[in-house]
């Protein structure tokens, strides 16, 4: 499953920095975050369920780039 | 600017104002460290805050925290202006980036200004304007003049002209007249329409375009990976390599030479180091030219689905094309009839006749040929002889219509016709009566696209056709395409485009042209797969790499000259951004570049790229 936030960051290599955190979140199977459009696409594993997902996400994103959001 | 960049803009003022004062205010000792601290501190608490969250988070190579350090690090030897001045170059820097961004946002999201805010529906006599959300299939909605059409549908009432502009790219306006369908995010121009809406908002042409563009970044070039790879080394090397500038150079000296260490210089060329190490100006214009290009590219009416398709456009070597619908406007006409027996119209009439129960695109040219309504009531006897024609009694007499075959078949001598086109020869009788030659239209700029690609540097040019030989090698001589593959069933193309990616060098990228109706197997398999004039059309927007709007094959090239603009701007930000850096690593380890020169490396070469990436978004137009 697929699905789209919208997020808020200030800088490309925060995004980049975003990106990563999430990608390495568990229950994540791919995502992107794309700086220009300020939208992160998180497609999750089977069976994850995507709202404890996401509060995983958001947490590690915040941890690697403190003046970030992901709006949920 | 928004209320985080003006507040910026203040604190950047007064710094540079506190700056200035100071530097003419003859202070020494504590107090002078006292008043320098105020500048830097109203320019740099954040900075220094998020070093400190940084440092709590484990993120240790944060270009935050790397400012911190140089800057705490230049002010701890006493070069207190330094100190500040990186600073308030650093946030200059960071505005004008988030300026920028901010504002090629908003360019290209203006760009693709098609959303529509709401719908007219009457109820109870009254206009309301509704969410289009809410507008169910089957409604009838008010689109005055100046509105956009928020669904799409069919006018039931009222005549206009529309501005197809924002989706096409294509100035001309179109008319529309009660009983046919038009697309949502056109613009309303003239009259009054009332439309009946055949789909949901979110099934509508305006959302799965925006759709489209909106998740078009998500799909990522090399280049832009390249990039977060590289910036991931970049910074702890570099940081790696101040901290060895820092030590070993005064232990050399102080162990091996027998010199002084001089600790102060080479931690001074260390920071420098550190403010250099921040990658920003890459990470930043990287992504902002694909965005641009893409941005760009809409506005021409090319919708993008990725920016990796931008990047592999930019190399496509090969451009096949479909014949029928990308290359011929796919209406068949009436062009001569020969050796006829009896008079034109006569025969014209007979053949009409006798094809009036066939729906296929031949017998319709010819009933429109005849020009007059088709009466059936003087046609018995229909047969359909296997694809080859048809026999029937038309007023009584029996009229054969079809090919070379039909009549062989009948045994009836006929004419063979040395011009191209699709042939179908009368018998009357069964006697030979002459026949018809029905051919394709080339659609007005077909032959200068096929001009604009090979100045465009795409090598190879090759046409496939599931029509006639004689036919397509005719179009392909008249486009000036070398190489043609004819009477091919929709299977022996992907057969055909898979011979051809065996065929083509490494590097080179073969893209694939259709008009979207079945070519969907065949635009997956290449490399790109380019649909044309798929507006409305969904199957074509799903299988598709690229979309073109409108079906005007001139916008191939101008896509592949967008494609390679922005790929150029993406290189010469890579290597100009990555040279110059380089360069000021070597001039600050060997103290020729001090911080000034670092600053003005670091911020001046992201302006340079921003501003370098930006000029991806103007597309130059083909005539």
């Amino acid at each position: 499953m697929k699905k789209t936030y919208k997020i808020d960051v200030d800088c490309a290599n925060c995004a980049n920095k975003m990106e990563e955190a999430a990608r390495k979140t568990a229950g994540v199977k791919e995502a992107s975050v794309s700086f220009m459009t300020l939208k992160m696409v998180v497609e999750f594993e089977e069976g994850a369920d995507p709202k404890a997902v996401m509060q995983e996400v958001r947490k590690n994103c915040k941890k690697v780039e403190d003046d970030c959001e992901i709006f949920l | 600017m928004n209320k985080k960049q003006k507040k910026m803009l203040i604190r950047i003022v007064v710094t540079f104002l506190l700056l200035v004062g100071l530097s003419m205010t003859p202070v020494t000792g504590y107090l002078r460290f006292g008043l320098y601290l105020i500048p830097y501190l109203v320019i740099g608490y954040d900075i220094l805050k998020k070093a400190f969250k940084g440092i709590r988070n484990r993120q240790v190579f944060d270009e935050n925290f790397l400012m911190a350090i140089a800057t705490v690090g230049a002010i701890a030897l006493g070069d207190y202006q330094e100190g500040t001045a990186v600073m308030l170059f650093y946030q200059i820097g960071e505005l004008f980036q988030s300026y920028a961004v901010g504002k090629s946002r908003k360019n290209i999201s203006d760009l693709m200004d098609i959303r529509p805010d709401y719908a007219n529906v009457e109820r109870d006599g009254v206009l309301e304007q509704v969410d289009p959300d809410e507008v169910e299939v089957g409604t009838l909605i008010v689109v005055q003049p100046g509105e956009k059409i928020p669904i799409d549908g069919m006018v039931v009432e009222g005549s206009s002209s529309l501005n197809t502009s924002a989706l096409t790219g294509e100035s001309l306006p179109r008319e529309v007249t009660a009983g046919e369908e038009v697309i949502s995010g056109c613009i309303n121009m003239t009259g009054l329409l009332k439309i009946q809406t055949t789909k949901d908002f979110g099934e509508s042409t305006v959302s799965k375009i925006l759709d489209l563009v909106e998740n078009s970044s998500s799909k990522k070039s090399k280049s832009e990976n390249f990039i977060s790879k590289f910036a991931r080394y970049y910074t702890p090397a570099v940081c790696y390599g101040a901290l060895a500038l820092a030590i070993l150079p005064p232990l050399v000296r102080l162990g091996i030479l027998g010199l002084a260490p001089q600790w102060g210089e080479w931690t001074y060329r260390a920071l420098t180091f550190l403010v250099i190490s921040c990658p920003c100006a890459l990470v930043i214009s990287i992504p902002l030219s694909f965005f641009a290009g893409i941005g760009g590219a809409s506005k021409a009416g090319v919708l993008v689905k990725g920016s990796n398709y931008l990047e592999a456009l930019s190399q496509a070597g090969w451009v096949v094309f479909d014949k029928t619908g990308t290359m011929t406007q796919g209406v068949f006409e009436v062009k001569e009839v020969h050796h006829s027996t009896i008079e034109t119209e006569k025969l014209l009439e007979y053949a009409a006749l006798a094809e009036c129960a066939s729906s296929h695109p031949i017998s319709k040219s010819l009933q429109k040929a005849y020009g007059k309504p088709v009466d059936r009531g003087r046609v018995t006897e229909i047969e359909e002889i296997g694809g080859n024609g048809v026999t029937a009694r038309v007023d009584g007499v029996s009229v054969a219509a079809g090919s070379d075959r039909l009549m062989e078949r009948l045994g009836i001598a006929f004419a063979p016709c040395h011009a191209t086109g699709t042939v179908v020869h009368v018998a009357v009788d069964g006697a030979y009566a002459g026949h018809i030659l029905i051919s394709d239209m080339l659609k007005p700029n077909a032959k200068e696209a096929i001009r604009q690609l090979k100045k465009a540097g795409v090598k190879n040019t090759v046409m496939l056709t599931g029509d006639r030989r004689e036919a397509a090698e005719q179009v392909a001589g008249e486009l000036g395409i070398r190489e043609v593959h004819s009477e091919l069933l929709p299977a022996d193309k992907v057969t055909k485009v898979e011979e051809l990616l065996e065929r083509k060098s490494g590097k080179e990228k073969l893209v694939f042209v259709g008009d979207g109706i079945n070519d969907a197997p065949v635009l997956s398999r290449a490399d790109i797969g380019i649909a044309m004039g798929a507006l409305g059309s969904d199957a074509a927007i799903e299988a598709a790499d690229i979309v073109l709007m409108d079906d005007d094959p001139l916008k191939i090239a101008t896509a592949i000259r967008i494609a390679r603009k922005c790929i150029r701007i993406v290189y010469e930000n890579i290597y100009f951004a990555i040279g110059i850096k380089l360069i000021c690593l070597v001039l600050g380890a060997l103290g020729i570049a001090n911080m000034w020169v670092a600053i003005f490396a670091d911020v001046g070469v992201m302006v340079i790229a921003v501003l370098n990436a930006i000029r991806a978004l103007f597309v130059k137009k083909l005539s």
